[in-house]
C-alpha cells in the first residue's frame, strides 16, 4: 500500500517534472497563497503578542483610575484664583478604600514631569509619589538597593529610586547608591534603589499615553505633598499656568478576575456621584485585552478571507492545467485503459498529480512564510534608517519598532493541509473527467 | 476443442439521435485455443469494432461473449479492466506507447494494473528485460518511443502484451504502418507466440498477412460473409524470400522509408 503511494507519487512527480515552467507558473497561486497565511498569521499574532504584553504590563486584575484635566476654562475654579482644580481627591481614595469590599488595596500615585540632576548630568524624568505597593502592582525588579518602604512614607524621607534609564544617564561612572544624592527642583533625593528595565505598558489614554517606566522617580507620596505640594505653577507662553491636583491615579487591585468588570462600574458609580465635571477616567486593563482580543480575531479573519481568496483562484488556477492535461493525455489514458487500468486507477494517478503539484505549491509556501520575520525586520528596519532617517519616533511606531511577527507553528500544518485540501478539491473533476473517458474514443484521439 | 473465446449473436449499435448504426448485426464465432485468425473486409464493415468487444473495451448492445469460460458481456468496468489486464494482449496500428517512459517502462506498464495491485518486484523487472531481448530490442530498454523506428516500437508493443501472459492477443492492422519486411518481422514474432500456443485474432487489410493466419474470416455490413482456410500458410523463409524484393522495390520507387512509419 505505501509502496504503491510512494509510487504514484512518483510517477505525479516525473510528469510534472516534464514540464517545469507550467507546473511552476501553475503553483504561483498556491505558494503565494499559502505564504499569505503564513505571513498575515504570523504578523497578526507579532502584533498582537505585543499588545498583549503592554496590556498584562497594566495588571489583568487591575482598576485603573486618573484623573484628567479638564478642557482648557470650561471649568475654572474661581476660589482658587486663576489655577485649574481637578481630578481625584484623598476622599476619593479612602472612599474607594472603604466602601468597596472586592478592592484589596488602592494605591495612590501624584506625578509631575520634572529635570533630575546630578553634577553636570540631568534628564527630563517623571517624579513618581507612590506608596510601596506599586512595585508589586507594575511588576518592578529592583535591580539594586531596594524600594520605598512605609517607614519612608510616615517619616516623609527624601529618599528616591531611580528607574533603570535615570540610573544610568545621571550616574555614567558612580555607583548611584554610593551615598548618592539627586536633584529634583529645590530639593535633594539620597538614591535607595535602582529598578531593573521593564518594558513599557499600553496606553491608557487620560494625561498620559503609553507609561514608560524607564524614566521613572520614585519617591513617597507623603514626601511629594510635603516638598511639592497639590498646587504646581508651570511657565507657559503668557504668564503661568498652575494647576490644583491632589492625586493623578488611583490603582485599585481587585481581588478575583472575575470581578474586575463589574467592580469598574461600582467604581465608576461612586466617582461620578462626585465628580460632575467627569474629570477621571477608568480603564480596565482586562477590557483592554479582551479587546485586543476580539480586534486580533477580527483582524485573522480579514487575513484568512483575503489569504483564502489567493488559495481558491490558485486552486482554480490548478483546475484549468489539470483539465488542458487531460485533454492532452487522451492518448495515454486510453493506452492505460486497455492495459488494464481501472477508472479509480486513472482518478488516482491525476488526483496524485495534482495533489502533488499543489502540495509542493504548499511547501515552497511555507519555505517563504518561514523567511516572513527575518524578511519583516529587514524591511523594517531599512524603512527606520533610510526612509524615517531615524528621526524621533512617535509612541506607535515606538510599538512597531518593537513588534516581532512570530510564525505560529501550528500554522505551517494548516497551510500545508490547506494546500493538499485544495489540490484534492480542484483535482476531483478533472480526475474523474479523466476517468470518465471512453477507451475506445480515447485511443483514437490524436 | 477448449475455446478460448465465442461470440454468440453479437450486436453492437450506436445510437447517434436520429439514426442507429448498426456496426454489428449479429457476428457468432467460435475461436479455439491456439486459433490464428485474420479478420478481413472492407472499410466499414466492422472489424474494429467485433476486435474492441472481443477485447473488452467496450459492452456488446446485443448478444453474448464467453472469454475462458466467463461470460464478459454484462461485466462491469471494474471487471472488465482486469479482463483486459490478465486476459487480452493489445498490438494497435499506432502502437500505442507512452512517449514518455523508456522501452522498459512501457514493457512494465500492464504489471502495475494487475488485481490487487502487487508491487513490481525485481523478479518482474528480470521478465521483462528478457521480454525486450527476445522482441530484439536488449540493447534498447533505456531507449525512448522516439528514438526507435515503427518496427522497433511495435516490438515494444508486443511485449508489452505478452508481458501478463493473455490467452489471446488482438492485433488491429499491426502491420499498417511498416513496410513489408518489417512486416514479416512482426508478423514471425506473432507466428511464433502461435506456435507456443496462444491465440490470435488480427484484422488486417493486407492479403498477403492475412496468409500468415491459420483462416480468414471475411466480413460485410457487420456480419460474417464468409469464412476461408489457409491451406497454404506464409512462413517467415518464403515470406522474406519474397518481401526482400518488394522492399528493393519499394526503395528504389521511394514509396515508404523502410522501417519507419508514422501514423
Ligand atoms: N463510436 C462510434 N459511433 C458511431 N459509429 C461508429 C462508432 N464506431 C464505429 N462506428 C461505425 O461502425 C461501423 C464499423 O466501424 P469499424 O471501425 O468497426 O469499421 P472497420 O471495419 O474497422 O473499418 P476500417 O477498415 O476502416 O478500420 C462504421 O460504419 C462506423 O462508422
Ligand atoms: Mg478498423
Amino acid at each position: 500500500m505505501l509502496m504503491r503511494m510512494i509510487r504514484t507519487v512518483q510517477l505525479g512527480l516525473k510528469s510534472l517534472l516534464l514540464h517545469k515552467l507550467r507546473s511552476g507558473l501553475t503553483m504561483l497561486g498556491i505558494v503565494f497563497g499559502v505564504f499569505s497565511v503564513i505571513a498575515m498569521l504570523a504578523i497578526g499574532e507579532g502584533a498582537s503578542n505585543q499588545a498583549q504584553k503592554q496590556i498584562v504590563a497594566l495588571g489583568a486584575t487591575n482598576i485603573i483610575v486618573r484623573s484628567i484635566k479638564p478642557i482648557e476654562g470650561s471649568t475654572q475654579d474661581a476660589s482658587s484664583g486663576g489655577s485649574t482644580r481637578y481630578g481625584l481627591l484623598r476622599s476619593d481614595l479612602r472612599r474607594l478604600q472603604n466602601t468597596i469590599p472586592e478592592v484589596v488595596s488602592a494605591v495612590p500615585i501624584r506625578e509631575l514631569l520634572r529635570e533630575a540632576r546630578h553634577l553636570k548630568y540631568t534628564m527630563q524624568s517623571r517624579l513618581v509619589g507612590c506608596t510601596p505597593e506599586y512595585q508589586d502592582l507594575n511588576q518592578l525588579k529592583i535591580h539594586k538597593g531596594r524600594f520605598l518602604s512605609d517607614a519612608d512614607r510616615q517619616t516623609r524621607a527624601n529618599v528616591v529610586v531611580l528607574a533603570h534609564e535615570v540610573a544610568k544617564k545621571l550616574f555614567p561612572v558612580e555607583d548611584p547608591l554610593d551615598n548618592q544624592t539627586i536633584q529634583v527642583g529645590d530639593v535633594f533625593y539620597s538614591v535607595i534603589g535602582v529598578t531593573e528595565p521593564r518594558t513599557a505598558s499600553a496606553a491608557i489614554g487620560g494625561s498620559l499615553s503609553a507609561q514608560e517606566f524607564d524614566k521613572d522617580l520614585y519617591i513617597p507620596i507623603e514626601t511629594f505633598r510635603s516638598r511639592i505640594g497639590d498646587i504646581v505653577s508651570t511657565p507657559k507662553q503668557a504668564g503661568m499656568d498652575t494647576e490644583h491636583v491632589e492625586l493623578n491615579q488611583i490603582t485599585l487591585e481587585v481581588r478575583d478576575v472575575k470581578d474586575v468588570i463589574r467592580t469598574a462600574e461600582v467604581v465608576r458609580g461612586t466617582l461620578e456621584k462626585f465628580h460632575p465635571a467627569k474629570d477621571f477616567n477608568v480603564v480596565v486593563p482586562l477590557e483592554l485585552l479582551k479587546q485586543a482580543e476580539q480586534l486580533r480575531q477580527i483582524f485573522n479573519v480579514v487575513l484568512g478571507s483575503i489569504a483564502a481568496i489567493s488559495l481558491v483562484v490558485g486552486g482554480i488556477g490548478i483546475m484549468n492545467i489539470m483539465l488542458a492535461t487531460v485533454t492532452e493525455r487522451t492518448r495515454e489514458i486510453g493506452i492505460r485503459r486497455a492495459l488494464g487500468a481501472r477508472r479509480r486507477d486513472i482518478i488516482e494517478q491525476f488526483l496524485t498529480e495534482t495533489v502533488v503539484l499543489s502540495g509542493s505549491g504548499g511547501v515552497l509556501g511555507i519555505a517563504l512564510g518561514l523567511a516572513t520575520p527575518l524578511a519583516f525586520t529587514l524591511i523594517r528596519d531599512f524603512t527606520l534608517r533610510f526612509v524615517l532617517d531615524g528621526g524621533d519616533l512617535s509612541d506607535t511606531s515606538k510599538m512597531f519598532q518593537e513588534m516581532q511577527p512570530v510564525v505560529a507553528i501550528w500554522s505551517l500544518p494548516l497551510a500545508f493541509g490547506i494546500s493538499v485540501g485544495i489540490g484534492i478539491l480542484f483535482g476531483l473533476y478533472p480526475a474523474q473527467a479523466a476517468a470518465k473517458l471512453d477507451p475506445i474514443e480515447a485511443l483514437r484521439h490524436e | 476443442m477448449k475455446l478460448a473465446a465465442q461470440v454468440i449473436d453479437l450486436q453492437k449499435h450506436y445510437d447517434l439521435g436520429p439514426v442507429v448504426v448498426k456496426a454489428l448485426r449479429g457476428v457468432s464465432i467460435d475461436f479455439p485455443e491456439g486459433d490464428f485468425v485474420a479478420i478481413m473486409g472492407s472499410s466499414g464493415s466492422g472489424k474494429s469494432t467485433l476486435l474492441n468487444l472481443l477485447g473488452g473495451l467496450d459492452r456488446p448492445t446485443l448478444g453474448k461473449y464467453i472469454l475462458g469460460g466467463l461470460d464478459v458481456s454484462q461485466m462491469s468496468d471494474t471487471q472488465l479492466s482486469n479482463v483486459r489486464n490478465q486476459r487480452i494482449g493489445f498490438i494497435f496500428q499506432s502502437y500505442n506507447l507512452i512517449t514518455q517512459y523508456t522501452v522498459l517502462e512501457n514493457i512494465e506498464l500492464p504489471l502495475h494494473y494487475r488485481p490487487g495491485h502487487p508491487s513490481v518486484s525485481a523478479a518482474d523487472r528480470k521478465r521483462c528485460e528478457e521480454m525486450a531481448i527476445r522482441v530484439g530490442l536488449g540493447q534498447r530498454m533505456d531507449h525512448r518511443p522516439f528514438q526507435l523506428s515503427g518496427g522497433q516500437q511495435q516490438r515494444v508493443a508486443i511485449a508489452r502484451a505478452m508481458m501478463n501472459e493473455p490467452e489471446i492477443i488482438l492485433a488491429d492492422e499491426a502491420t499498417g504502418n511498416l513496410d513489408s519486411v518489417t512486416s514479416t518481422e512482426i508478423m514471425t514474432l506473432l507466428r511464433n507466440l502461435n506456435d507456443e500456443g496462444r491465440t490470435i485474432i488480427m484484422v488486417t487489410h493486407e492479403p498477403d498477412i492475412a496468409m500468415w493466419a491459420k483462416r480468414q474470416i471475411v466480413m460485410r455490413d457487420g456480419v460474417v460473409f464468409k469464412e476461408i482456410k489457409n491451406e497454404v500458410r506464409t512462413t517467415a523463409p518464403t515470406a522474406f524470400a519474397e518481401s526482400s524484393d518488394k522492399a528493393f522495390v519499394e526503395h528504389e520507387l521511394g514509396n515508404k522509408p523502410a522501417g519507419e512509419g508514422k501514423h
